[in-house]
């Protein structure tokens, strides 16, 4: 292992995040830390994944797009960011791709994506 | 003014922060930093330490170079650099430096060699804006225009931006900030970029344009006094 990539696994490790297995289609939520003066709280931010960039490692990240009051949203969180309190996934989706951009052209039912029920966690 | 250090880039990559900032840093490792010889008033008229890192294998170095690491009875090193110090800051021959040279959140000056970008048009070495699109403009899109007058002065002035070599040519960059440093390892992270290639070889200083902060060891950072500190302590729970 380079330099590099040891001093992220140390990183990596000492943030002590617990991420669940996701992948694009999946429905998921995120509870991000908002600071609001000196105050923090959680805020909820629920939506489809719709891609995951640069992988498992310190540098990676993910997108997710809700609609809300009509309007599509999309986020970019990084995976391992401190602001983020949580990571539950609340439905597996069953798509074909990698990146689901093709969504943001799409509305209501031709937007909606199916259950994946034969999910199986991956082997650790 | 002490010294500065010699260092390798590894690499770039983040750092997450307690309060969700991530920051880009840039990697430096010093590799067996020792201090190969002074330079010293009485005999070379200006005052100096050489630094040397990195490993050399013994024989594809010069015997004249070998004499010189004996002299300072040092590795031969991969690559010496010298910094110009104050006399009080000479460091002694053999020493170690440690990365604990540079305090956290401390600006620095580094230097290197940057990426060569071989012949560049001089849209890209200088900045041009090119020609336009449309309107007549044929096969030039990208060419520099005008580099001139007429017949007075009849030439094209000395240092006229053109076209040609770039990077490739010691580069400095001010006012870094160190965000960590891991003496164990002799790594310095630094925010940002920094000049050069991974693998390529880079000077950090103290910044000139910045105040020194207080408590930066004086005349270095050294691995011989860090390693006496632990001994000493020791010692003296095992009398009480």
């Amino acid at each position: 292992m380079n330099l590099i990539a040891q001093l992220e696994a140390e990183q990596i490790a000492a943030l002590g995040k617990d991420i669940p297995d996701f992948k694009a289609g999946d429905t998921i939520r995120v509870g991000f830390k908002v600071t609001e003066g000196t105050r923090t709280r959680v805020q909820n931010y629920e939506g489809v994944c719709i891609a995951r960039n640069n992988g498992k490692g310190i540098a990676g990240s993910f997108t997710v797009r809700k609609i809300s009051f009509g309007e599509g949203v999309e986020r970019v969180f990084p995976l391992f960011s401190t602001n983020i309190d949580e990571i539950t996934v609340v439905r597996r989706g069953r798509v074909r791709r990698a990146k689901l951009y093709y969504l943001r052209a799409r509305r209501g039912k031709s937007a909606r994506i199916s259950e994946d029920t034969n999910y199986k966690a991956p082997k650790a | 003014m002490r010294s500065g250090i010699l260092a390798k880039k590894i690499g770039m990559t983040r750092l997450f922060m307690e309060d969700g900032k991530q920051i880009p840093v840039t990697v430096l490792q010093m590799d067996g930093l020792q201090v190969v010889t002074q330079k010293t008033n009485e005999r070379d008229g200006y005052t100096a330490v050489q630094l040397g890192a990195g490993t050399a294998k013994v024989k594809r170095v010069s015997k004249a170079m070998r004499g010189h690491f004996a002299a300072a009875k040092v590795e031969p090193k991969r690559k010496l650099v010298e910094f110009r110090v104050t006399e009080d800051n000479l460091i002694a021959i053999g020493e170690e430096l440690s990365a604990e040279h540079f305090l956290d959140g401390q600006m620095v000056d580094v230097s290197g060699t940057s990426i060569g970008k071989g012949f560049q048009g001089a849209m890209k070495r200088h900045n041009f804006g090119g020609l336009r699109a449309t309107h007549g403009v044929s096969v030039s899109h990208r060419s520099h225009g005008s580099t001139g007058q007429c017949q007075d002065p009849g030439k094209v002035f000395k240092g006229k931006k053109m076209a040609g070599h770039m990077g490739a040519a010691r580069v400095t960059t001010q006012n870094l900030q160190v965000v960590k440093t891991d003496a164990d390892r002799g790594l310095i992270m630094i925010k940002g970029a920094v000049p050069g290639s991974k693998g390529g070889w880079v000077t950090v200083k103290d910044a000139v344009k910045k105040k020194l902060p207080d408590g930066v060891p004086f005349p270095a950072a050294l691995k011989s006094a860090a390693a006496a500190a632990p001994a000493e302590a020791p010692a003296e729970g095992g009398e009480a």
